[in-house]
């Protein structure tokens, strides 16, 4: 397997603070890896850079053989990243059904779009999807009534239909019960090795449950990076957790 | 002083005559009659005592200074007397104590340019010390050896102007550069020089001139916009009605001059101090009323506090015009504002400019103040930056949020009260303030009362120097695309902070 | 709601629309011009001449209301120099009209007559051309079509969105009212252009060619109802609603977000400009004050007072606030500035929806995008474009017991 993210000695700062510093970080395709750090560690920031929302300022992005450090975030979304919020994210003003067809993986071109008719296979396509995120029956409710596992469910599935080769998932489980995250765990496990996944988790029961590589950033660095029972047991990690 | 029977009579040879001796005896009173004579405050009583009547009306015996009841009929004035007046005035007056009236006696007597006053202005250069009266002579005597038929005292002339830098004879040399009106190689060659080195100097007093003047008009601009940073920058609220604040403050300066003018006389000329209190309560009770009525309902939504608080401006411009009616009202400026004084050399600044600048300063620091060191200020800053976690602390959002507002509107109504200073003051200022007030908070980086001071000075200054250049319109079309052109540069402003970026949505 | 009632309402809330547009356009371009020039005076159904004129305008207006709730309604742009591109595409008109005055000015030269005035000895270069009127008809639509679309590259690239965009389109308006102002930029300062005699060879007083103009005012509103219809029906139109909500996830779902609003602003812009030229030859005369900046707040308020996002509804708030304006500022000048600042207010206060949600016509969407404008609680989602220097969240409490329960658990093994 060959990688298919490089992140090559990236640092970016902001006025003298330092939220990534000379930070390297490969995946391989297929991979299902963890992203676990304390607040203020560079997580949401090393998403920023892999999707254009932040330039870095010193460093290389390369993804599938590309470099895509100076990209803007649509035409990396083209190339097949794509990415989960925090918080969950949709478009409150239209249905489950128009969430999916605007996530669609194809032409994202104006005159394409305005002549567009959906294929019966893009109808398929959103159809498994509704299935698999189990939001069939609410298919044409808008997507701002929903409950908030059913937005971050429903952002899942909008990221499934764009058929990314790498997926960014930024804590998916916050706020979510415990029937909640049990069923994402399972959504996300389905998706390992047909995708790779990058998940960003607080929860560590969670990231046990699916992760089979776990890197732990720490002010801008990566501080340990390994299986997860590795991780657990450097001291440095301790140290850090633990704030001491 | 036994010329002054001649105002007794009634014949203007007679009067002539009195005023030609009193002209000469060299005695300190008789500038003093003679100003009477001119402003036609000179009287003659049934005893052929000369009188003065004073300001108010009192007769005073023109000898001795001592009040007198009596009345008398006026001395004789024509013209011919007159025009000997102004210049026997003005030569006394080389001789007054105080520098301005020195100053202004040499301009009288270099307006006349008249060969016979020479003697009496070099007479007083040799007694003179302060520079900008010398200045005055020295360029005054020039421009009459200017026009001498002997080159030698043209050229000294030509070399005087230059080294008093007199601005105003450029022109007159200008004609000594070509062949057949100056003969002498020399003089023109002289001149030549010294028009470049006017035009230098010319340079700079303007480029001065264009800062000094830019800098009063950008803090008209930055009173207006520092109260857009308040309510802008802080609280996300569009207040297109801030112009009509600004004209709030302006109006209650025109209120509170009309209550002086009619009730308190005396102390008209205080009546711009009165106004800023005034005006800071009005337009904030005014603001504190809108926030209450409308704003309230539309934190959060930007676009729609544009929309309504632009009717409000709406509802605010015909409210003024149906109580002071549509046309322009007269402020102004006190006596103590009146005038100006010299900072550089011809470079003169209006009283009324630097106060601005003063207050404007003042009023930064005032706000500054209650922002950062008072607990009013404290209360704001917790509220604009974390609403529920404030309300969660027990502070009152809403009274914060009606007092912030208050606060932003009372700045905009201080900047009416300058602006009542140097412009017009009509229902429609307003209009003409806000959008550049905007462009402001914009380029400054919104919620950076820094940047907006700056952005503020810059745009002022920026529009004063493009003004000669490309004309009032263009130069401020040329602002207008240079504005835009920097957002492009900086979208959030020249000052605004850079930082990890905010969960996206 | 069952989703076959939604599908249906959803079905059914676009069509109502174009239903009422149709019968609108019908009146003016049929009814009206039939029941002035075909209807004897001494009927009842008679429409007099000046009411012909007055709703030809008024459709005029509820055009640029209708490219105004494009880009408002539906992309979330509140643009503030709609009323210069209107004003630039009845410049070009006007231009037209001015040449095809010929001779017959006061001052009998070929040259317009504020040119004479100004003793100008020919015609500048940008007047070459508007002897055509095909030519002057294709820049009412390219010259507000091309500077919106530069204006707009430049704008969107650099994401100025929300209150900054309008404030900037705002200083471009008063810029290029100032510069139309001046004598010397050469379309007539302050007077503008005026004095028109004859449109095509026919005689603009003539109550027969303003009747066509009605009709062909009409038929304008019909097309670009439909054009805009068609936009915000396709999947391009819910990009621009969904950009409207939430920007940067359109981004991240892989589209161009420079490129649909430049679409969206140039395309209204454009149909402002064929608004502008419909509008001069009826008025008569096209000047500066056309392209104040308050103007242009005053295209925002009829969109808001109709229904923002349901096109129809845009048109509707035209008709209403600029009948309201005709009546009232003939009646009671002095009232008419107390009832616009009040309609702002209490549009915006009170019926955010405008009068198409009073009749149960609303977008859809509506009812749960106002779930997230409860007063006094800032949303994110509306502020889509402000810098980015509040704090991040405040970390909640899930958060900190997760890291501490992992850390136990990490210290613990």
């Amino acid at each position: 397997m060959s990688a298919l993210l490089k992140v090559d000695d990236v640092t970016v700062s902001f006025d003298g603070f330092r939220a990534l510093d000379h930070l390297t970080l490969t995946l391989e395709a297929g991979e299902l890896r963890c992203l676990v750090g304390p607040n203020g560690a560079g997580k949401t920031t090393l998403q920023d850079v892999i999707t254009g929302k932040t330039r870095p300022t010193s460093g290389k992005v390369h993804f599938d053989g590309r470099d895509i450090t100076r990209l803007p975030e649509h035409v990396i979304v083209g190339l097949g990243v794509g990415r989960k919020f925090q918080r969950p994210t949709v478009f409150p003003g239209h249905t489950v059904f128009e969430n999916l067809e605007l996530s669609l993986h194809g032409s994202k071109a104006v005159t394409r779009n305005l002549f567009a008719r959906l294929t019966a296979e893009e109808r398929q396509a959103i159809d498994g999807t509704l299935d698999l995120i189990g939001l069939s029956d609410l298919r044409a409710k808008a997507a701002g009534l929903l409950s908030h596992g059913q937005k971050q469910w429903l952002e899942i599935g909008m990221l499934l239909v764009q058929q990314p080769k790498l997926l960014l998932v930024d804590e998916p489980v916050a706020g979510m019960t415990q029937a909640e995250i049990e069923r994402t765990a399972e959504i996300l496990a389905s998706l390992a090795g047909k995708h790779t996944v990058v998940v960003v988790e607080h929860d560590m029961d969670f990231v046990r449950s699916i992760a089979r590589t776990v890197t732990v950033l720490h002010e801008g660095r990566v501080l340990a990076e390994g299986p997860m029972k590795d991780v657990q047991a450097d001291p440095q990690v301790i140290e850090v957790y633990l704030g001491a | 002083m036994a010329a002054l029977g001649g105002f007794a009579q009634l014949s203007g040879d007679d009067v002539a005559h009195a005023v030609r001796a009193l002209g000469e005896s060299g005695d300190p009173r008789a500038i003093r009659v003679l100003k009477a004579l001119r402003d036609a405050e000179l009287y003659v009583d049934d005893a052929s005592h000369v009188l003065i009547r004073d300001k108010n009306g009192a007769m005073v015996d023109a000898l001795s200074g001592a009040p007198v009841p009596a009345s008398g009929h006026a001395a004789t004035i024509n013209n011919e007397i007159r025009r000997v007046l102004d210049t026997l005035i003005a030569r006394l007056e080389l001789k007054s104590p105080d520098p301005d009236e020195r100053l202004e006696a040499v301009g009288e007597l270099a307006r006349r340019s008249n060969e016979e006053d020479a003697p009496a202005m070099r007479d007083a250069l040799e007694h003179e010390k302060v520079r900008s009266v010398r200045r005055a002579l020295v360029s005054a005597l020039a421009e009459g050896d200017l026009a001498s038929e002997d080159p030698k005292r043209r050229l000294g002339a030509v070399e005087a102007i230059e080294e008093a830098g007199a601005l105003g004879l450029a022109p007159k040399l200008a004609a000594l550069t070509t062949a057949p009106a100056e003969p002498d190689p020399a003089v023109r060659a002289a001149a030549s020089r010294t028009i470049s080195s006017l035009h230098r100097k010319q340079i700079f007093v303007d480029g001065a001139a264009d800062v000094l003047y830019g800098m009063s008009t950008g803090s008209i601009l930055l009173l207006s916009a520092l109260g857009l940073a308040i309510t802008f920058g802080l609280m996300r609220v569009i207040n297109m009605a801030h112009g009509e604040l600004v004209m709030i403050g302006a109006y209650a300066t025109y209120a509170t001059q009309v209550f002086f003018h009619e009730h308190l006389p005396v102390h008209e000329s205080l009546y711009l101090v009165a106004a800023v209190p005034v005006a800071l309560v009005a337009s904030m009770l005014v603001g504190a009323l809108l926030e209450v009525a409308v704003i309230r309902f539309l934190y959060g939504r930007p676009l729609e506090t544009l929309l309504a608080t632009y009717g409000l401006s709406l509802l605010l411009i015909q409210i003024v015009r149906s109580i002071f009616g549509a046309q322009n009202v007269l402020v102004e400026n006190p006596p103590w504002l009146s005038g100006g004084t010299e900072l550089f050399e011809d470079v003169v600044i209006p009283y009324n400019r630097m106060a601005v600048v003063v207050f404007t300063a003042v009023v930064v620091a005032f706000v500054a103040f209650v922002l950062r060191g008072t607990p009013l200020g404290l209360r704001v800053r917790a509220v604009t930056q974390n609403r529920p976690m404030a309300a969660c602390m027990g502070i009152s959002t809403a009274r914060v949020d009606t007092w912030t507002f208050a606060l932003g509107c009372g700045v905009g109504g201080l900047g009416g009260v300058a602006l009542s200073q140097l412009g017009n003051v009509g229902p429609e200022l307003g209009q003409g303030v806000i959008v550049d007030s905007f462009l402001v908070v914009v380029l400054g980086g919104v919620g950076k009362i820094a940047g907006s001071v700056v952005a503020a000075f810059g745009l002022g200054i920026l529009n004063k120097v493009l003004e000669p250049i490309a004309g009032a319109v263009l130069g401020k079309i040329v602002v207008l695309l240079a504005v835009i052109l920097v957002i492009q540069k900086r979208p959030q402003g020249l000052f605004a902070p850079r930082g990890r970026s905010v969960e996206a949505v | 709601m069952t989703p076959a009632l939604a599908r249906l309402r959803a079905w059914l809330g676009p069509h109502l629309n174009t239903g009422i547009i149709a019968i609108l356009c019908v009146i003016v371009s049929i009814v009206v011009p039939i029941c002035n020039a075909v209807v004897p005076e001494s009927s009842a159904l008679h429409v007099p001449d000046f009411f012909v004129t007055v709703i030809g305008k008024l459709t005029c207006y509820a055009i640029v209301a209708v490219a105004m709730d494009l880009v408002w309604g539906y992309a979330g742009i509140l643009s503030l120099c709609h009323a210069l591109f209107f004003a630039l595409g009845g410049y070009a008109m006007g231009m037209y009209l001015m040449r095809s005055i010929g001779k017959q000015g006061m001052y009998a030269s070929d040259l317009p007559d504020f040119m004479v005035f100004l003793d100008w000895k020919e015609l500048p270069w940008y007047w070459y051309g508007f002897d055509h009127f095909w030519f002057a008809a294709l820049m009412a639509l390219l010259v507000p079509g091309v500077i919106a679309y530069v204006f707009g590259f430049f704008a969107f690239r650099s994401r100025i969105g929300g209150v900054y965009f309008s404030i900037v389109t705002q200083a471009l308006t008063f810029a290029a009212m100032l510069l139309f102002f001046r004598n010397a930029t050469g379309f007539g300062g302050n007077n503008g252009l005026t004095d028109f005699k004859r449109i095509l060879g026919y005689p603009l007083r003539e109550p027969s060619t303003r009747a066509v103009l009605c009709a062909l005012a009409g038929a304008g509103l019909a097309l670009a109802y439909a054009l805009c219809r068609a936009v915000v029906g396709s999947r391009a139109g819910r990009v621009l609603t969904a950009m409207r909500d939430v920007e940067p996830k359109v981004r991240f779902c892989g589209y161009d977000t420079v490129r649909y609003k430049l679409f969206a602003w140039t395309l209204s812009a454009v149909l402002c400009g064929f608004a502008g030229a419909l509008y001069v030859p009826q008025v008569g005369i096209i000047n500066p004050s056309e392209m104040q900046p308050s103007s242009s707040v005053e295209i925002a308020i009829w969109v808001a007072v109709g229904g923002r996002g349901t096109l129809a509804g845009a048109a509707i708030g035209a008709l209403l606030v600029n009948g309201l304006k005709s009546w009232l500022t003939a009646a009671f000048p002095a009232a008419w500035l107390y009832v616009l600042g009040t309609l702002f207010v209490v549009v915006t206060l009170a019926m955010p929806g405008g009068i198409m949600q009073l009749i149960g016509m609303g977008p859809r969407a509506w009812n749960v995008l106002s779930r997230f404008r409860t007063p006094g609680v800032k949303v994110d989602a509306s502020v889509v474009g402000s810098p980015s220097s509040a704090p991040p969240p405040a970390v909640t409490l899930v958060d900190d017991k997760a890291s501490s329960a992992s850390a136990g658990g990490a210290a613990g093994s």
